[in-house]
């Protein structure tokens, strides 16, 4: 089943073409990674599918319903969470609470929130910091914090944006097993942007390359890689895979 | 009431000219706020202190305001220069509130302030040699707003001069576009920042200075000058520096009428209706770009 | 909050009650008057300490609060105990106007503080022409016999309505806090954006914030037409009143719960200090007083950003 389909979706800026005729659809269980060069569209497509923006042409469906031109809390609401680029803890709230305020959006009270964001900080290493404010976390810890955050609204479909960018190896091998288990265990779809090859020959069953805006490749991660616009258009020629 | 012509059109000029006055009041606020990004709560009370600064020089050393304008405008821009580069710039990297409490405590600092030294009781600069109205046909023009309108357009072309060909106009603005930018080709943004709200602060002395040939000053009329500076910069469209004059002058016509058409008292009403319309509608404003 | 903060807090809480019985009636009105500032600076962090909205403005609805109840008494005779419904009831429409005129026009930061302030002129210049209340002549009171149901009695009357209000504001603040919309207000004011990412819909959230604002508000605005039995446009919506309404809580602390309790009682205690210091110099100055607060507001703001109480808190180890 599709879980998110994406048909001929288009969006300019004053003239400026940021996404053009996309179309793509997220198998639902499946990890599927975005991939292209800076300026290429793809966190204008994220904004897009969460709400953030609005697309000028071309619809969005999520588990069988539209879902373009909502608003990014209703979209969360249907069952897609999403990080930031650019992280936005709150800084003033403590780590704990940060993910409580996800948590509310499914739990009942704040004791079942409080207990689902405890569940939500052992699970992605964050509960010895539970009580630190956010302001003082570490960026690798922020950029946990908000997959924590996002996963404590019990999303179906979760849009990952970068999350890997500024960690050490050993530090993204860590969160390429937490997001495997959180595929796998819970059965969360994610939809990733990322950088990183490593994080995506590692996760993507299926990647998406971006470029001007347009799709220049799908398929199998070992097929994409070799493809010539891609290799031309991003990858070159000695990429270490 | 039948209102004639020729009252109309007086009633219509001496809003034009008092609302050129009010076009360099905001324009002070538009440097200031614009450019040097600094949301100043203290406007109104800075041009009191002006204000009171040409009674001085008026009462103490015989300078009509005309002269002593140059002096006093010197004096604020060094004022506003280190207040900037001093107390307000700390601020920039914290939350937004906090800069507006800062502002907000000077602004009551400088007007309690003014009220201690100078009561409460209203002062003015009159001089004799403006009583005389100018005549042109059956229109009667004031001369002091005549010569403070002058005055401030004047200053309004020096200042647009400046930040048009000259370097240090062409640093500004760069920093006012670009800080990041800005800072990587070595501009000093630090200085340029405190010059900004140098040249504000002088603008606002300047039209204080012209203020007090045509109102009268106490120091609980610094608040009401602050919003209505607010009121036409956001009106005219922030960042613009025509659309401050602008906004002035239409602030200045429509308060001139409202005043002649409706309730005399009423007037400001309309200026914050405006500029409730202005903001729901438009923030950006009449002449205002993208910010 | 443990057991040693909760020790004093009922301490705190014994002393209040029992104060009319040792203070002459000039203290007392000291306290009524701090226990005003304390409540009504409640009120309005709950929009700003809380969601993040910074108004300048508050005063709208202590005017139109204590014009709607002060009218239904004057000409009706209605009872402040119920006026005081009326008025909450038109400054919850109030705010949810001014609130969805803003929110929905995506108006924040500097501009909505304006816009706040403009409502307030607007009213203060329009109050004055409205006759039916008085205009800027005013509206008085009949201060009649002792009537507690007409809320006219001794100062120890007064100091108790206050005081149980702080204490309802205090309780409402604190419940708030620690539930969802406390959370939810916090999210709001620390990161809009993320916070509507977690299912947060800030539009409502953020004009649930301003109604309750602005209906404790109007309470306090009830308060003191009762108390002063008058009303002036000038003074009742002057920025001046906003700008008071607001020093408790910034002194204090935004965003907690003692923030504004402790500022109201140290703006309470300076200012008492100044008026007696100015009395025993001989100087009677306009503006001593108010220049005190600003320089008070100066120093917190560059020196203590988040206020007196969270140094307190933090040096007396009251908090967890």
């Amino acid at each position: 089943m599709n879980l998110l389909e994406v048909e001929k979706l288009g969006k300019s800026f004053r003239g400026l073409r940021a996404v053009s005729g996309v179309s793509f659809r997220v198998a639902e269980n499946s990890i599927v990674a975005l991939i292209g060069p800076n300026g290429a569209g793809k966190t204008t497509l994220f904004n897009l599918i969460a709400g953030a923006l609005a697309p000028d042409s071309g619809i969005i469906s999520f588990a069988g319903t539209r879902i373009d031109g909502l608003r990014p809390d209703q979209i969360c609401a249907s069952g897609i969470g999403r990080t930031f680029q650019i992280v936005k803890p709150f800084a003033g709230l403590s780590v704990l609470d940060n993910v409580i305020v996800g948590a509310l959006q499914r739990s009942a009270n704040i004791a079942a929130a409080r207990a689902c964001a405890e569940e939500i900080l052992r699970k992605l290493g964050l509960e010895s910091k539970r009580d630190l404010p956010a302001a003082a976390l570490t960026l690798p810890d922020r950029k946990r914090l908000e997959v924590a955050r996002a996963l404590a609204t019990k999303p179906k479909l979760l849009l990952l944006d970068e999350v890997m960018a500024g960690l050490r190896p050993a530090e993204c091998d860590e969160v390429i097993g937490t997001l495997r288990e959180v595929n796998k265990r819970d059965g969360v779809t994610i939809l990733l942007i990322e950088h990183v090859m490593r994080a995506v020959m590692a996760l993507a069953e299926q990647v998406i390359v971006l470029h001007h805006g347009e799709i220049i490749g799908q398929g199998a991660p070992a097929e994409v890689v070799r493809q010539p616009a891609v290799v031309a258009s991003y990858l070159g020629d000695n990429s270490d895979l | 009431m039948p209102i004639d012509f020729v009252s109309l059109t007086n009633v219509i000029i001496s809003g034009i000219l008092t609302g050129l006055v009010y076009g360099l009041m905001a324009l002070g606020l538009s440097v200031i706020f614009g450019i040097a990004r600094v949301v100043n709560f203290a406007h109104g009370e800075m041009m009191t202190l002006a204000m009171y600064a040409s009674v001085i020089a008026f009462s103490t050393f015989g300078l009509n305001p005309f002269i002593a304008v140059l002096p006093v405008a010197a004096l604020f821009f060094v004022l506003g220069y280190a207040m900037q580069r001093w107390i307000v710039n700390p601020f920039v990297t914290r939350p937004e509130h906090s800069q507006f409490m800062l502002l907000l405590s000077i602004a009551i600092i400088l007007m309690n302030g003014q009220l201690m030294l100078f009561g409460p009781d209203a002062q003015s600069v009159r001089l004799d040699s403006l009583l005389e109205s100018i005549e042109l046909g059956p229109l009667l023009i004031d001369r002091g707003k005549l010569y403070a309108a002058l005055v401030a357009v004047g200053t309004t072309a020096a200042l647009f001069g400046f930040f048009r060909f000259t370097r240090g106009g062409t640093a500004i603005r760069a920093c006012a576009d670009n800080w990041l930018g800005a800072k990587v080709v070595g501009l000093d943004v630090n200085q340029l920042y405190a010059l900004a709200f140098g040249l504000g602060t002088l603008c606002v002395a300047v039209a204080g200075c012209m203020m007090i040939l045509l109102i009268d000053l106490t120091p609980a009329i610094g608040p009401g000058y602050t919003l209505l500076a607010f009121v036409i910069v956001i009106v005219g469209g922030l960042g613009s520096m025509n659309g401050a004059l602008l906004g002035g002058v239409l602030i200045g016509l429509s308060e001139a009428l409202a005043g002649l058409l409706i309730l005399p008292s009423a007037k400001s009403m309309f200026s914050f209706a405006l500029l409730i319309v202005v903001l729901l509608l438009r923030p950006r404003g009449l002449l205002g770009g993208n910010r | 909050m443990n057991r040693r903060g909760s020790f004093l807090l009922a301490l705190l809480a014994a002393a209040l009650i029992a104060l009319p019985a040792f203070a002459d009636n000039y203290l007392l009105s000291v306290a009524t008057l701090c226990l005003f500032f304390a409540y009504t600076g409640q009120a309005w962090n709950i929009m700003m300490g809380f969601a993040g909205q910074l108004s300048l403005g508050h005063a709208l609805y202590l005017g139109v609060g204590g014009y709607t109840a002060g009218a239904l008494y004057f000409h009706y005779g209605v009872s402040p105990w119920i006026g005081v419904w009326f008025a909450i009831f038109v400054c919850i429409a109030l705010g949810a106007f001014l609130g969805a005129l803003a929110f929905r026009s995506g108006i924040s930061g500097v501009y909505f503080t304006l816009l706040t302030i403009a409502f307030a002129e607007f009213a203060r210049i329009g109050f004055d022409h409205f006759t039916w209340v008085g205009g800027s002549a005013g509206l008085f009171l009949k201060v009649s016999q002792q009537n507690w149901l007409d809320l006219r009695g001794p100062p120890a009357l007064y100091y108790y309505v206050m005081l149980m209000l702080a204490a309802l504001a205090f309780g409402l603040s604190a419940w708030l806090l620690r539930r969802r919309p406390g959370y939810y207000w916090q999210a709001i004011r620390e990161n809009e954006e993320a916070a509507s990412a977690l299912g947060i819909d800030t539009f409502r959230w953020k004009l649930v914030a301003v109604v309750t604002s602005a209906a404790m508000t109007a309470v306090s605005g009830v308060f003191l037409v009762f108390y002063y039995n008058n009303l002036f446009p000038e003074q009742i919506f002057s920025i001046n009143r906003s700008v008071e309404i607001i020093l408790a809580p910034i002194i204090g602390g935004m965003g907690t719960l003692f923030g504004p309790i402790i500022g109201a009682a140290l703006i309470s205690l300076l200012a008492d200090g100044a008026t007696e210091l100015v009395d025993v110099l001989g100087w009677n100055i306009p503006g001593v007083k108010q220049i005190i607060y600003g320089l008070i507001l100066f120093a917190v703001v560059v020196f203590l950003p988040h206020g007196i109480w969270p140094s307190i808190a933090r040096k007396l180890n009251l908090e967890r």
